[in-house]
């Protein structure tokens, strides 16, 4: 079985992060760029196969040239390779043109099953996933906490706002896994060494057969909201607590 | 003839078959935008006693698809969104920032080829074009985006638009719906969770109770749920208070976890990492009780107490005992 991991390069969430004024886009060139957390829950999610069965995993993800260091840590953790997407043009790509681009590698390179993290922790927009199924015109099975991987089909338990739903469905197929789904191991120093020595591929647009144009979502304006300000501080002399009770009162919150 | 353009609203459904509140918000903002119209999965038999409460929030036409395959993951609502997509005219097709919400419209503006903008806080019609608004970055900022071209397919945050459309003697139009069974997944069983007694949905509340790594232990986390209980708040938590294991990933509170906009929320023993703040920062009004006087949480809140929890917490439940009598 050949199973894609897709991992994004983010600003790492313990960090201050910014957008550009014009663009709207997120400054991905200050602070610290780290593989989303969430992406290493999905690649363990593989590896844990890959250790059962000796399934091939390959990491895929899209980004400027430093984004290699992504695939550099999943090849530590224990993928057989990497593919690399960058292309100028892509930098950003609204939601429709990313999913584009990662379906075109995806379908490019063949595939039994595309696993992602359910949403990034920067966009937090939880549609890639499916929109790449769509593209594929496989089935989709997203929000995992539970994932259940056979020869031909994937299972598990989507968690949803409103409960959870039991899901499958048959290879190839795209899903993608919550926080609850696996613990990422640590890379180890062999798979540290090892990993220098793993392929990666780096393509371009040029090397894909893309789906027609979608419109894209065009940015008007982008404005910093003031923040939240300080009010009032006391410190507890016994009394705080009624001091907090007249304060929820007289704003009618109690 | 003037040719109304209408917007596209999906409505969700519980497993039993009623209308989620999503449908109030949803009617609104596309009432905004056009002639709302309702779209629902429904058997025929079952969509009758949907209508009257359609048509009382605002549909002026509601579409019922039926289909004769079952079992598949969110099919029928994708095609149905797609058949009324391009039967007429649209502006926008907008879903519930929902699990559901966001896979349907993400299949459907590909389909569609159209752009997509994904949990959108406000939505308007401006010089006829739909503009979208965003909060970013745990609402550190706003953006405001458009489509190029063609309707914007949106999901809407749960609880972001608080209007109502004025209600509407719906038309009804059933559409019979094919499905490709090759392209989804199958649904084997689904359930909405049960809350327990008393205990609130931390999404969409409108006041919540968070505690921190400052709690120290899953049994002391029980204050945090009574202080909750006291002010018929949602418990909510910090991500250090659930990685320690004091309380269920389901109440985290964060850049990871859920982001919740609520009049009141209070922080109990929470320091403020900018992974907490990016899920709580735009309450209406932010509380802060830490015996640390320089945690960060306190450059935000409306009313801090720098104290110890477990003498200041008993002692304001208490005081909000007294008043209530």
């Amino acid at each position: 079985m050949k199973i894609l991991v897709l991992v994004k390069q983010v600003p790492d969430t313990w960090g201050e992060r910014s957008l550009d004024s014009v663009t709207g886009a997120l400054i991905r060139t200050t602070g610290e760029q780290v593989i989303d957390e969430i992406d290493e829950r999905a690649l363990e999610v593989a590896l844990q196969y890959k250790d059962a069965t000796n399934a091939e995993v390959v990491a895929v993800t899209m980004g400027p040239a430093r984004a290699i260091d992504v695939l550099r840590k999943s090849l530590a953790m224990g993928a057989d390779s990497g593919i690399h997407l960058v292309d100028d043009s892509l930098a950003g790509s609204d939601l429709g043109w990313t999913a584009r681009a990662l379906a075109g590698v995806i379908a490019l390179d063949g595939f039994d099953l595309v696993i992602a993290g359910n949403e990034s922790t920067d966009g937090r927009g939880g549609v890639i996933p499916a929109m790449i199924a769509e593209h594929l015109g496989v089935p989709n099975a997203t929000f995992l906490d539970t994932v259940t991987i056979a020869p031909n089909s994937v299972a598990g338990e989507r968690a949803t706002d409103y409960g959870t739903v039991d899901v499958s469905a048959s290879l190839p197929a795209v899903i993608s896994i919550t926080e609850r789904s696996a613990e990422p191991r640590f890379p180890s120093f062999r798979g540290i060494l090892g990993a220098k020595k793993k392929p990666v591929k780096t393509i371009s647009l040029s090397d894909l057969q893309l789906d027609s144009e979608p419109s894209r979502s065009l940015v008007h304006s982008t404005s910093k909201r003031p923040p939240h300000s300080a009010g009032t501080k006391v410190i507890d002399a016994g009394d705080a607590g009624m001091q907090l009770a007249k304060f929820l009162a007289d704003n009618r919150l109690i | 003839m003037v040719i109304m353009t209408t917007a596209l609203a999906l409505i969700e459904l519980t497993p039993t078959g009623a209308i989620r509140p999503s449908a109030r918000m949803l009617l609104a903002a596309a009432a905004r935008l056009g002639d709302p119209v309702a779209v629902v999965v429904a058997a025929p038999h079952k969509s009758e006693g949907l209508l009257a409460e359609l048509g009382s929030l605002g549909a002026a036409r509601v579409v019922v698809a039926t289909s004769n395959t079952d079992g598949l993951l969110l099919a029928h609502e994708v095609e149905a969104l797609v058949a009324a997509a391009n039967a007429g005219p649209i502006t926008a097709i907008l879903a519930a920032n929902s699990v559901e919400g966001r896979e349907v419209a993400a299949r459907v503006a590909v389909r569609l080829r159209a752009a997509l903008a994904v949990d959108i806080v406000d939505i308007t019609l401006e010089a006829g074009s739909v503009v979208a608004t965003h909060s970013v970055l745990g609402g550190a900022y706003l953006v405001q985006s458009t489509a190029e071209s063609g309707p914007l397919v949106a999901t809407i945050r749960l609880g972001a638009i608080g209007d109502r459309a004025a209600a509407a003697t719906p038309e009804v139009m059933e559409v019979a719906i094919d499905v490709d069974t090759s392209r989804f997944a199958v649904v084997n069983a689904a359930a909405d969770a049960v809350f327990e007694a008393g205990r609130r949905d931390l999404r969409g509340a409108s006041r919540v109770v968070s505690g921190g790594r400052g709690i120290g232990s899953q049994e002391n986390f029980a204050l945090v749920e009574q202080l909750a209980d006291a002010l018929g708040a949602a418990v909510g938590a910090s991500r250090a208070a659930v990685d320690a294991g004091y309380i269920a990933q389901s109440a985290q509170v964060g850049q990871t976890g859920v982001t919740v906009t609520p009049d009141l929320y209070v922080a109990l023993g929470i320091s403020g990492a900018i992974q907490h703040r990016a899920g709580m920062q735009t309450a209406k009004t932010i509380v802060v009780i830490n015996k640390d006087a320089n945690a960060p949480l306190f450059d935000i809140a409306d009313f801090g107490v720098v104290g110890d929890v477990f003498t200041v917490v008993p002692q304001l439940i208490e005081a909000i005992r007294e008043r209530s009598r």
